[in-house]
């Protein structure tokens, strides 16, 4: 196999006394798009600057296109593509403008800058706002924009930190149509999420990382058929009445979690236990039934809901 | 050699946001200057002139009015540069940190905004130079020679203030800065007096503040063989080393301070 991308080893970041990132280990392979998912305050975003050279590592090693991101920090930068959390795009700038500022950062030519701004218009579908000012830009538009810029000196590795967190449905859907096009054209990525259904749709193998630490590793499905069951039955009962619920259905999935506004029954047929339910005469509001999605992955795995 | 072509980058960038938002900046560039010429030089200097009890200059007002704004333009300036838009960049819109995810390093990006900085002074200054020139104030030969110091000192306060706002959570420190240091400099340290003027025990304070050393190098180099009573009798080369060091000092600790806040 070819050697990874990213490497890491012990991975750690403290800051003072916190511990964000807890001696973690991973590798990013070529062509693969690689996910981080966890809550606020997983460490996604100080393991992403660790990558991008922003960050000093506190302690343990990781080599980034095997070299050193603490000598080799403007080589390794030159290679990478970084979309940030927040938009940090110069506002006060035309599109155009501020893909061909990032374009002089990475020292490339303004001929091979001027041919790249025409694809990546293209590709953000921002070929009518090139001349417009970004402040006028709506939200998924900046993002897009942000992920063009990203790619104006052609990264062999795109980090994309929360891509989508912050839109609409609509302009979710359009990003990940444009990162999917990314992923089939063989780029390399690294994706952080608190999303479920975004990890599920981009990354081929993740990691779920909770309190500086990773929990659990490996495909979205993997990561559903090891650490969840094929459905989940979801219960809704009357205010008042879910204790009383909770303790009638004792015993009848493989496994139960008492959420604060509903019960989610875990089993590998939720025909039958709705049955079973039903024979036990116990009283609810709404039922749901549904597959098991990463989410269930992270309560089983922290006890917490990823988005509180 | 990358760090020069790192900095250049960083002008350019400069530039190009130069030309989207020059005109919003024509006002306290250009236009305030030149009506405190105006008000400052013309109409208070008709009076000046006539003569008002023993403190007679011996040049006309405008004269010593236009040398000291043009290194008081050059403090606000410098000032404006390092102030507000580092504080745009590290925290209202984050563009430092798009920056130091390229190759720039905090450096790079510190060189280029003082390189850029230096022209910009360069350019507003002698704009404002060149009006002086045409409202017959200053010599134009005086006036191209003052403009190296003027755009010194400006560097100076560029640096620094660059430095200090690395270090300040937010834009009250700003206005801080402009009430107890910048207008009070403005006002008492010559630009529209000479210091002796001043009661005797403020003077060695306007003498320790940087803008009097601008004020009084631009003067020693605009007006040459004008004597005690308009300028001190200070050597030149102390008024370049106060505001040589104060740049250096600027710089240095900019770019340590703004690794600390953006490479945590």
């Amino acid at each position: 196999m070819s050697q990874p991308l990213v490497k890491a080893t012990g991975l750690t970041k403290k800051f003072d006394d916190f511990v964000a990132v807890d001696g973690i280990d991973f590798e990013i392979r070529p062509g693969e798009a690689f996910g981080f998912l966890g809550p606020n305050g997983a460490g996604k975003t100080s393991t992403m600057k660790m990558i991008t050279t922003v960050s000093p590592i506190t302690a343990g090693e990781m080599t980034v296109f095997d070299l050193d991101p603490r000598t080799d920090g403007a080589t390794i930068r030159s290679r990478l593509g970084v979309v940030p959390q927040e938009n940090n795009l110069d506002e006060e700038l035309t599109v155009e403008e501020n893909l061909y500022v990032y374009g002089r950062y990475h020292d490339l030519p303004k001929p091979v800058i001027r041919q790249r701004i025409e694809d990546l218009l293209a590709f953000a579908q921002l070929e009518e706002k090139r001349a417009a000012k970004v402040e006028s830009l709506s939200g998924g538009m900046k993002r897009r924009l942000v992920i063009a810029r990203a790619l104006i000196n052609q990264p062999d590795l795109v980090i994309l930190d929360e891509p989508t967190t912050g839109l609409d449905p609509q302009a979710r859907h359009v990003l990940w149509d444009r990162l999917y096009r990314l992923k089939q054209e063989g780029s390399t990525l690294v994706i952080t999420t608190h999303y479920m259904d975004e990890a599920e749709q981009l990354c081929d193998r993740l990691v779920v990382m909770d309190k500086g630490k990773i929990v659990a590793e490996g495909s979205p499905q993997e990561l559903i058929e090891n650490y969840s069951t094929r459905e989940v039955v979801e219960l809704r009962f009357a205010p008042g009445q879910s204790q009383a619920g909770v303790e009638a259905l004792d015993g009848l999935a493989k496994r139960m979690e008492a959420l604060a506004d509903r019960v989610l029954l875990y089993t590998d047929d939720a025909e039958h236990l709705i049955d079973e339910i039903h024979e036990r005469d116990i009283v609810f509001d709404q039922r749901l039934t549904r597959r098991s999605s990463l989410e269930d992955v992270f309560l089983h795995l922290t006890g917490r809901r990823l988005i509180d | 050699m990358a760090a020069i072509t790192n900095a250049l980058r960083q002008v350019e960038a400069d530039y190009i946001g130069y030309r989207r938002t020059w005109r919003g900046r024509i006002i306290s560039t250009f236009l305030n200057p030149v009506l405190f010429l105006a008000g400052m030089g013309f109409a208070l200097g008709s009076m000046v002139d006539r003569g008002a009890g023993d403190a007679q200059l011996p040049i006309p007002f405008i004269t010593f009015v236009a040398t000291g704004l043009l290194a008081a333009n050059a403090m606000q300036v410098g000032f404006g540069e390092g102030a507000w838009p580092i504080m745009a960049g590290i925290k209202w819109r984050k563009t430092f940190d798009a920056v130091l995810v390229t190759p720039l390093t905090v450096a790079d990006l510190i060189n280029g905004l003082l390189l850029w900085g230096a022209i910009h002074l360069a350019f507003a200054l002698g704009v404002f130079a060149l009006i002086a020139v045409l409202f017959g104030a200053i010599e134009p030969l005086p006036a191209l020679l003052a403009l190296f110091p003027a755009v010194l000192g400006g560097l100076a306060f560029q640096a620094v203030a660059t430095a200090i706002t690395s270090r300040l959570e937010d834009e009250t420190g700003l206005t801080t800065m402009m009430r107890f240091g910048i207008v009070p400099m403005f006002l008492f340290s010559g630009t529209f007096f000479p210091i002796s003027q001043l009661p005797d025990w403020l003077e060695p304070v306007a003498i320790a503040t940087p803008l009097f050393h601008a004020v009084d190098l631009v003067r020693k180099l605009a007006l040459p063989g004008v004597g005690e009573g308009v300028v001190t009798t200070i050597p030149m080369w102390v008024h370049v080393a106060y505001l040589v060091v104060m740049t250096a000092a600027g710089w240095l600790l900019a770019i340590r301070f703004l690794e600390r806040r953006l490479k945590k």
